[in-house]
């Protein structure tokens, strides 16, 4: 599209496009310039006088990361004149930077470091710097990161980054000249201050200035051994580089190439600073068994014995249907595949489900529905392009800090319109044209008011609705009665409000719907979501770029999980089981005889249980006895089932009602695949060696189904995916040698497929569009006297779902000790509360004791508490009512009250 | 936000001026910081952070700023301000005596206010008025060829010492 422009660099003409500068050019081209102060994902400042070169026609040299490219430029990258210069300007800056490269951690990797061998400089320059006496500065005592004043050149880059791609404002210099110094707003310790602890200022600093704490002494970056994989937190799937030290077999720290696919480098505070748990002591490093009531160490052939003795026994007396199993979203595809192909082929039954069921089984219900497809329509990359973003029942910023990153681009640098429609006022409200605040488990109210105002107001797109779509009568009946004024006595949102979000999403040439778990986690969550594909299609918003419907996944894999059937309806590729055809392929391929009937989800398997029908569960790397709604229901069916199999990395909370307890591999020490929230099937890499006797996931359900009488037998990882693609068409080209350096995205039908970027261009997946009339229903549980709250649960930016991994963090720990209920200050004044106070939440369910977080970010009436923290399991309190299509229980609502200790 | 030790500045002021800027951009940032310094003698942290909430200017370029010019104070100032010179001229006439004659008089460090906030006692790389040497000003007033002795003198009577002009 840009104009392209040729330029001589030594000698060798090099072609580039308008804007583009000569260091990037150089870069690109293999020219290594010299440079300090320069990122590619920062705007050029030109402060470190390194990167100088010699351009034909003018005198002075001039600094070629600002020095925009032109026709016909001549460029010398070393002359003697600009080697002159260089070691000036280093010596200059070894002035001030302590030269301790023997005992620094960047020894190897340090940029400085490395240019003054190149430039040679003199032992004067080397031997003293200008400031020596340590004090205390914005990061004492923070357990993430350190800054060292004594080692730091003032290149700007983590002030600059922290403002223009994580948009923290976080730090600053301070002072002025000699005295200038990196800090944070009034040099407010760091926690205290808006930093998010995503770490992006240590990935930019070119010497060893900033730091992770932990890292200290672990190993110098010379010594470290990298292994890419993807980081095993949200959905994101950012590619995470684990810095090794072999010697300790130990990973010191987590870095990230800039200009990797999805995250370009950046990442939040669990992918950088999360990962402690990896090598914690409390792994699991023998299998247990229990016995006499208690969970004693046991060796594998007693635990495989024990399991194919019960699961036989429980099979052959009440049935295969009698035994269910839950696989993981934090696991890999292999593992899923394999988890699920064990409990279909080798016990013969569908009862296996996954988390998936407790935050997107409505997407996935009603995406299938209206489009064919319940994934991700776009990718990640697109939303920086949008021109309006509507964000509806997801916090970004906290569950997908790095997606966030791309909003706020779209927002601040290409002045895309963002509306955040969230009862919370969020982070991302700050970079929003309009905030709707919607009373929780209103949202189709809402919806169907903007799809009433855009049909009212003729701002339909009628070649899509005519060409792409059908039902869209009916659909206009439904949303006819939900007038904007109507809708404000529901959600409580100004019915202008309502207006005026409708006439910007229609009438921007692109605009994406984002949502998550504020959409799905109701009773009616498969109506939301049908809500937003009808607003979706009413204006032409589905198959193009940077527009779509677009549900951001949670967990690492649960969009993988998914894909590969761990579900009870349907085998991998969405394939139902209950269609005749497939059924039969399966059996086939799989060369066992398969039930036709759907299997149970995971809240009908814990009723099951209750009802004594499901006598057998096998949990793979879940955590139900903390993330599932109802909790004292569904811990006493943890118990009363008559054998649990909990396969894990540590001994969870769900773990501990267990009769046998088996150690697997963690993500950091096994080869696979996650598929990220936008489809993209990515590499999962074996960094460090297993702690004990702990197994891959995959093997111990191989090495389970053998001793069932079902052997399934695999090589490696990589055998297994060539099965899935084989029995998938979605992931039917998809093999390892094809994703060694970039991830493909889904569907990608064969080896020579490219994989796809967005969905349903063209033609929707189930061939045209399909409206759904829906009508607005009230929650299963509204607030009354004695329960006067709506208790809204959900997650915080700095822990991850049940904690078990990201509260094995130290640093982690120091910003988020522990949970809290966050209530409106003037509601807290009317109970006497203040911030701080120790308060009791309860619904008719339980009560949880926990701290109030006073201020205003939840209306009046309205609670909202993270479901992280065992010690105040906010899931005792939510409402296990299911939605009746996707059976995914109302996490979002349910009525509370309060009191104070 | 931490509170430190002293009470809850009033917010109106602050308030006031923010609602008085108009349409904030990047160039507001130094008016209101001025006008902000005008009203309360410095820059409190508590109230910037106010500012920073009502204009959406981040705080951490305001603290940037504010430490960056001379001319901003992020500590409460003294009702007098005493610039001392240490620049060449006054330093050959003996301007060290000065400064240390004003230390020991009000009990402080260069750059620190008294106790009963009085004074604010800075030094300055040059004041410009050589000729006079060695040079101090109170609040804008400059003291040319000051001795020791008279320091004691202006400070104790500020209010009725003759002025001296440039």
């Amino acid at each position: 599209m840009s104009e392209e422009i040729k330029v001589t660099i030594d000698g060798k003409e090099f072609t580039g496009s308008a804007g583009q500068s000569v260091l990037d050019v150089a870069l690109k081209n293999g020219i290594e310039i010299p440079n300090l102060c320069h990122d590619p994902r920062l705007r050029p400042t030109g402060s470190c006088r390194l990167c100088l070169v010699e351009v034909e026609g003018q005198q002075q040299p001039v600094t070629s990361c600002t020095l925009e490219i032109q026709a016909g430029m001549v460029v010398r990258t070393e002359t003697d004149q600009i080697s002159a210069i260089r070691q000036t300007v280093l010596e200059l800056l070894f002035y001030e930077h302590r030269g301790s490269c023997t005992t620094c951690d960047e020894n190897g990797k340090c940029r400085l470091q490395s240019y003054a061998y190149e430039y040679q400089l003199g032992d004067e320059s080397l031997s003293q710097s200008l400031y020596t006496e340590p004090a205390p500065n914005y990061t004492t005592g923070n357990l993430a990161l350190e800054y060292d004043p004594g080692k730091c050149i003032r290149c700007g880059r983590c002030v600059r980054i922290c403002d223009e791609v994580q948009m923290a404002h976080a730090l600053t210099f301070k002072n002025r000249a000699a005295e200038t110094e990196v800090t944070t707003a009034f040099d407010l310790p760091l926690n205290e201050s808006t930093c998010v602890l995503c770490g992006q200022c240590i990935s930019t600093c070119p010497t060893g200035a900033l730091y992770d704490r932990s890292a200290q002494g672990q190993g110098q970056a010379k010594d470290l051994v990298k292994t890419r994989t993807t980081c095993v937190y949200c959905g994101v799937g950012c590619q995470i580089d684990l810095n090794v030290n072999p010697k300790k077999n130990r990973i010191v720290r987590v870095t990230s190439e800039v200009g990797c696919i999805p995250n370009d480098g950046n990442l939040c505070v669990k992918g950088r600073f999360g990962m402690d748990f990896v090598g914690h002591p409390e792994r699991l490093t023998t299998p247990l068994i229990r016995r006499n009531g208690k969970l004693e160490q046991a060796t594998w052939d007693e635990a495989i014995g024990l399991i194919a003795e019960k699961l036989t026994k429980i099979r052959s007396e009440s049935g295969p249907d009698s035994i269910a199993g839950l696989s993981s979203a934090k696991c890999t595809n292999e593992d899923n595949y394999v988890f699920q192909k064990f409990i279909r082929a080798g016990i013969g039954t569908n009862n296996v489900d996954h988390c998936a069921r407790l935050c997107h089984a409505s997407t996935v219900a009603g995406l299938a529905r209206a489009f064919g497809s319940g994934a991700m329509t776009n990718s990640i990359d697109e939303f920086k392009n949008a021109k309006c973003i509507f964000v509806i029942g997801s916090n970004t910023p906290e569950a997908h800090p790095v997606i966030a990153l791309g909003i706020r681009e779209a927002v601040v640098k290409n002045d895309a319109e963002l509306i955040v429609a969230d009862p919370r006022e969020i982070e991302l409200v700050r970079y929003a044209k309009l905030h709707l605040q919607q009373q929780p488990g209103t949202d189709v109210a809402l919806i169907n008011a903007m799809m009433n105002v855009i049909i009212e107001e003729d701002l339909h797109d009628k070649d899509f609705i005519e060409k792409r779509t059908e039902n869209f009568a009916e659909t206009v009946e439904a949303v006819k009665e939900m007038t904007p004024e109507k809708a404000e006595k529901i959600t409580t949102v100004p019915a202008n409000a309502i207006r005026e979000a409708a006439r910007t999403y229609a009438k921007a040439d692109s605009a994406s719907i984002i949502f998550s778990m504020g959409i799905t986690q109701h009773t009616t969550g498969t109506d939301n979501v049908l809500s937003l594909a009808n607003l979706a299609m009413l204006t032409g918003n589905v198959g193009k770029e940077s527009a779509g419907v677009n549900p951001l996944r949670g967990q690492n894999n649960v969009q993988g999980a998914c894909d590969l059937g761990a579900l009870p309806n349907v085998y991998p590729g969405y394939q139902s089981v209950e269609d005749a055809e497939i059924h039969a392929k399966f059996e086939k391929a799989w060369d066992a005889k398969l039930s036709a009937k759907t299997g149970l989800t995971v809240v009908e398997i814990f009723h099951a249980i209750e009802d004594g029908s499901v006598r057998a569960l096998y949990v793979m790397g879940e955590n139900p006895a903390l993330s599932d709604p109802n909790l004292n229901r569904t811990r006493k069916a943890l118990e009363k089932v008559e054998f649990l199999i909990a396969q894990d990395v540590f001994l969870s909370e769900s773990a501990q009602y267990a009769d046998v307890v088996l150690p697997a591999f963690s993500f950091a020490e096994k080869e696979g695949t996650f598929t990220n929230t936008e489809r993209r099937i990515q590499r999962v890499r074996k960094a460090v060696n297993p702690p004990g006797e702990a197994r891959d996931d995959w093997r111990i359900v191989c090495d389970i189904a053998a001793a069932v009488g079902t052997p399934m037998q695999y090589e490696n990882a990589s055998q297994i995916m060539d099965e899935i693609a084989s029995v998938s068409p979605l992931y039917g080209g998809i093999a390892f040698d094809r994703i060694e350096s970039v991830g493909l995205q889904w569907p990608c039908l064969d080896k020579d497929h490219p994989g796809t970027k967005y969905l349903h261009k063209g033609e929707f997946k189930r061939g045209k569009g399909k409206f759904h009339p829906v009508r607005f229903r009230e929650p299963a549980e509204s607030p009354d006297k004695n329960f006067p709250f709506i208790l809204s649960t959900g997650r915080q930016l700095y822990q991850y779902h049940t904690g078990t991994l990201s509260r094995k963090s130290p640093a982690i720990h120091q910003k988020s000790p522990t949970g809290y209920v966050e209530i409106h200050f003037k509601d807290a004044k009317e109970y006497g509360i203040e911030d701080g106070d120790s308060i009791e939440v309860s619904t008719t369910r339980g009560k949880v004791t926990t701290k109030a977080s006073v201020g205003t970010l939840v209306a009046r009436g309205w609670l909202f508490m993270p479901f992280h923290f065992a010690e105040g399991p906010a899931n005792m309190l939510t409402n296990d009512a299911l939605d009746p299509i996707a059976k995914i229980p109302e996490f979002k609502v349910c009525a509370a009250k309060i009191r104070q200790l | 936000m931490q509170s430190k030790t002293e009470a809850s500045l009033d917010k109106t002021p602050a308030l006031k001026i923010c609602e008085s800027m108009g349409q904030i951009t990047s160039d507001s940032l130094i008016p209101i910081l001025q006008q902000i310094q005008d009203a309360y003698g410095y820059l409190p942290a508590e109230i910037l952070s106010e500012v920073s909430k009502q204009t959406g200017l981040n705080a951490n370029q305001m603290y940037g700023v504010a430490t960056f010019y001379e001319q901003f104070h992020l500590e409460p100032r003294g009702r007098h301000t005493i610039r001392c010179c240490r620049g060449t001229a006054c330093h050959v006439k003996g301007g060290r005596q000065i400064i240390n004659a004003i230390k020991r008089k009000l009990n402080i460090e260069e750059g620190e206010t008294t106790e009963d906030m009085q004074f604010t006692f800075e030094t300055v790389a040059c004041l410009g008025a050589c000729a006079l040497a060695p040079v101090m000003v109170v609040d804008g007033v400059y003291y040319g060829k000051m001795t020791h002795r008279r320091v004691g003198f202006v400070l104790d009577s500020l209010e009725t010492v003759e002025k001296e002009t440039t």
